[in-house]
C-alpha cells in the first residue's frame, strides 16, 4: 500500500514539473517567434526603402541625364539603324 | 469517583444554548456561501477582467498601404514608417534647456513649439511625419508628457512624371487623387488587433486570442510602362516650352488592349513636396477638362458616311468655293480646294467637305455613333472629377449645328475619351474599354462601331494626312508608317470665340496593325506656331517612336519612307 503511494506521487510530481517546463519552454519559444516576426516587418520595411532607393537611382530621368552628359551617348539617327528580319532571308 | 460519573453531569444544560451554537454556525456558512455565490456569479465578469488587466494587454497590429507599381514591377508609389511626434501640454513640463533640445531636433521654432505646449488642449502634434531616427534621438530625451506614434508616408519616386496619374494620399494615408482615390479600397490596408499576455518585463510570453486579424494592403500594378510615361513627359514638357504653351495633356494607350500606358499633364506638381500647390498643377487635364477637339472628329464624319454606304472613299465631293452657307451662318476652309475625294477630304482636313458629308445624315445617326464612341459620357476610370464632355440630343440640333460638329465644334470632349474612340480606327472597328491596370487576358474583341472595311480605309485616309500633302508630315516617324489627325481649334472664351488656339494631334502606329495610340492636346500655344500640324505632331512622332523603341515593335515602313521623313516641308494647313 505504501509502496504504491509512493510511485503515484512520484508520478504526480514528475508531471508537475514536466508541466512547468513544457510551460516554460513555450513562453520561450513564443518570445523567439515574436522576436523573428518583429525581424520581418522592420526587414520588409528596410525592403521598402531599398526599393525606393532603387527607383530613385535608377530613375529615367537619372539615366537619361548620365547617358547624356557623362557618357556622351546619343539615339541613333535615322540612316543608322538597321533592322534586321528574323525567319526572312 | 470517575469522571462520568460527576454529578454535575447529570444535571441537564439548557436546550436553547445548542440551538444558538448551532444557528450562529448556519448563519455563518450562509453568509459565506452567499459571498462566495455574489463573487463568483453575479460578480464574476468584473472580477476576471479586473484580473486580467494586471497581465493581459491588446496591441494595435498596424497593416500597410499597397505599393504602386508600373507595368514592369517598377516601384512608383511606397509607404514606408515615419514617426509623429505629440505631446499631452498637461504633462509636458519641460525644463528650457529640454525645450530648446527638442525643437532643434524637431528643426522647429522653440516659441512656436512652446506656444503650441501652452495650449489648453489635451493632446498637441509636436511635428508630423520625422524619420525614425530623429524619434528615436527624441526618445532618449526621456521628456514627460512627449509620444511619438508610428504612421506611414507615401513616397514617389518617379514625382512629378506621373504625379497626375498616381495623385496622392493624406497624411491620414487615405488617396485622395488619380490611381491613389481609384484604387483605395485595394491600396488601404485594415489594421488588427490581437490580445497578448505580458510578463513583468513587458515581454509577450502568450498570444491568447486575436481580436481583429490586420489586412495589408494590396499592390497595384499599373497598365502604365514607366519609360513611355517618361518620354511623354519630356516631349510635352519641351514642346510647351518651344511653344510658349498655357497648358498640355498626352494620352498613350495599347491599341491592341486598351490599357492605358501613359498619362502626362502639364503643368504638373511634386507629390512628395506639396506645399504652395495651385488649383492649375492640380488638374487632371486629360480627363477633367473638355474641350472642342476640332478637326480631329473628322475622322468619325467619314467612317459614319463610308459606313452608311452614301460614300465610299473615292466619292467626289464638290468643297469649291471653299465655303458653305447653311442658313445665316457659313462654314470656311483655309484653302480652296475644288473636288475632293472623301480620303481627301480627310487629308487636307475640309471643313465643307466634312460638313457636306455630314449634312447626309439625320441627326440620330451621328448622334448614336457619338454616343457609342463615348463622347458625352464619363469614362468611369474612378478619377475625381472625370467628365463626359457636351454632346446634347439629337432632337435640339439644327443643321448649322450638324455641320460644325462634324469638324469637332459644337461638341466638347476629354483628350482621353479621344484617345478611347481612336481605338475604333486602331483596331478593326471595335471599342474596348480602357484599363489603368494591366490586364493578363486582354479582351479580344469589344463593342463593334464600325465595321473592319470603314476601320481599315479610315485608317488608310489617315496615313495619308501624315503624309507629303497632307496636315502632318511632321508627325512622320522613320521606319515605320503612322497614321493621324491634326487639331486646331479656336478656344471659346465667354461664349465667343477668341484668337486663342488648341493644337492637337491623334494618331497610331504602326499603321499595318497599329500597336499604339497616342492623343496631344496643347492649349493655347503662343509662339508663333498654332496648327496641329506645327505643334503637337512633332511631339506625336517623337513619342510615338520612342514608345515603338521601347516596345520593340518591328518597323514596317519601306527604306524610301525613311529618306523621305527626313525632309522637312510645309504641312497644309488645315481649316478651323
Amino acid at each position: 500500500m505504501l509502496r504504491l503511494n509512493l510511485i503515484l506521487m512520484i508520478l504526480a510530481l514528475t508531471s508537475a514539473i514536466g508541466t512547468v517546463a513544457s510551460n516554460h519552454r513555450a513562453r520561450k519559444m513564443y518570445a523567439e517567434i515574436e522576436h523573428e516576426q518583429a525581424r520581418m516587418r522592420d526587414l520588409e520595411v528596410e525592403w521598402g526603402q531599398l526599393q525606393l532607393e532603387q527607383s530613385t537611382w535608377a530613375g529615367n530621368a537619372r539615366v537619361e541625364q548620365i547617358a547624356r552628359n557623362k557618357l556622351h551617348m546619343k539615339s541613333p539617327g535615322a540612316g543608322q539603324v538597321l533592322s534586321i528580319d528574323a525567319g526572312k532571308p | 469517583m470517575k469522571f462520568s460519573h460527576s454529578p454535575l453531569l447529570s444535571q441537564a444544560l439548557p436546550a436553547w444554548r445548542a440551538r444558538l451554537m448551532l444557528l450562529g454556525l448556519l448563519t455563518s456558512f450562509l453568509t459565506l456561501i452567499g459571498w462566495s455565490l455574489y463573487l463568483q456569479v453575479f460578480n464574476r465578469t468584473f472580477l476576471q477582467e479586473k484580473g486580467a488587466s494586471r497581465y493581459s494587454r491588446v496591441i494595435e497590429l498596424s497593416a500597410t498601404r499597397g505599393r504602386i507599381m508600373d507595368r514592369h514591377g517598377d516601384v512608383l508609389a511606397v509607404s514606408t514608417p515615419v514617426k509623429s511626434i505629440w505631446a499631452i501640454p498637461e504633462d509636458a513640463k519641460l525644463q528650457p534647456a529640454q525645450a530648446r533640445a527638442l525643437a532643434a531636433l524637431l528643426e522647429i521654432d522653440v516659441r512656436e513649439m512652446n506656444r503650441k505646449l501652452a495650449s489648453d488642449r489635451e493632446f498637441v502634434y509636436l511635428k508630423r511625419q520625422i524619420s525614425p531616427e530623429v524619434a528615436d534621438k527624441i526618445a532618449l530625451l526621456n521628456l514627460p508628457g512627449i509620444h511619438d506614434q508610428r504612421e506611414y508616408r507615401r513616397y514617389y519616386p518617379t514625382a512629378e512624371v506621373t504625379a497626375h496619374m498616381l495623385g496622392f494620399t493624406g497624411t491620414e494615408d487615405i488617396g485622395q487623387e488619380g490611381v491613389e482615390l481609384a484604387f483605395q479600397a485595394t491600396l488601404a490596408g485594415k489594421p488588427g488587433s490581437r490580445r497578448v499576455i505580458k510578463d513583468r518585463r513587458g515581454q509577450i510570453v502568450e498570444d491568447v486570442e486575436s481580436i481583429k486579424v490586420p489586412l495589408e494592403g494590396k499592390d497595384v500594378i499599373l497598365a502604365l510602362d514607366a519609360k513611355i510615361q517618361y518620354l511623354a513627359y519630356t516631349n510635352l514638357r519641351q514642346a510647351l516650352a518651344e511653344n510658349r504653351a498655357k497648358a498640355g495633356g498626352i494620352v498613350v494607350l495599347d491599341a491592341k488592349t486598351g490599357e492605358v500606358l501613359a498619362l502626362v499633364n502639364l503643368p504638373t506638381y511634386n507629390p512628395n513636396n506639396r506645399i504652395r500647390l495651385a488649383g492649375a498643377q492640380l488638374r487632371n487635364r486629360a480627363l477633367t477638362d473638355t474641350y472642342e477637339p476640332g478637326s480631329t472628329m473628322k475622322p468619325f464624319t467619314a467612317a459614319l458616311a463610308l459606313e452608311k454606304g452614301r460614300f465610299r472613299y473615292d466619292t467626289l465631293i464638290q468643297t469649291a468655293p471653299g465655303t458653305l452657307t447653311i442658313g445665316s451662318a457659313t462654314i470656311h476652309d483655309a484653302h480652296m480646294h475644288g473636288m475632293l475625294t472623301v480620303s481627301q477630304v480627310i487629308q487636307k482636313s475640309s471643313n465643307v467637305g466634312a460638313a457636306k458629308m455630314a449634312l447626309s445624315f439625320r441627326p440620330e445617326e451621328m448622334w448614336s455613333m457619338f454616343d457609342s464612341l463615348g463622347f458625352g459620357t464619363p469614362l468611369k476610370l474612378g478619377f475625381p472629377g472625370e467628365v463626359g464632355g457636351r454632346l446634347r440630343p439629337a432632337k435640339s440640333w439644327r443643321p448649322i449645328e450638324q455641320a460644325t460638329m462634324a469638324y469637332g465644334h459644337g461638341i466638347s470632349v476629354t483628350l482621353m475619351q479621344l484617345a478611347h474612340a481612336y481605338l475604333a480606327f486602331a483596331r478593326d472597328g471595335d471599342l474596348v474599354p480602357l484599363s489603368l491596370t494591366r490586364m493578363d487576358t486582354p479582351p479580344l474583341t469589344g463593342k463593334p462601331v464600325f465595321s473592319a472595311q470603314t476601320a481599315r480605309e479610315v485608317r488608310a485616309m489617315l496615313e495619308l494626312a501624315v503624309l507629303p500633302g497632307g496636315t502632318a508630315p511632321k508627325a512622320r516617324v522613320a521606319g515605320y508608317r503612322v497614321a493621324g489627325k491634326t487639331g486646331t481649334a479656336h478656344k471659346l472664351d465667354g461664349g465667343a470665340y477668341a484668337n486663342k488656339y488648341v493644337s492637337s494631334f491623334v494618331g497610331f502606329a504602326p499603321a499595318s496593325d497599329p500597336r499604339l495610340v497616342v492623343a496631344i492636346m496643347i492649349d493655347e500655344p503662343s509662339g508663333g506656331a498654332y496648327y496641329g500640324g506645327d505643334v503637337a505632331a512633332p511631339v506625336f512622332s517623337r513619342v510615338i517612336a520612342g514608345s515603338l523603341r521601347v516596345l520593340g515593335v518591328a518597323p514596317d515602313a519601306a527604306t524610301s519612307t525613311l529618306q523621305a521623313a527626313r525632309e522637312d516641308e510645309e504641312p497644309v494647313r488645315e481649316s478651323m
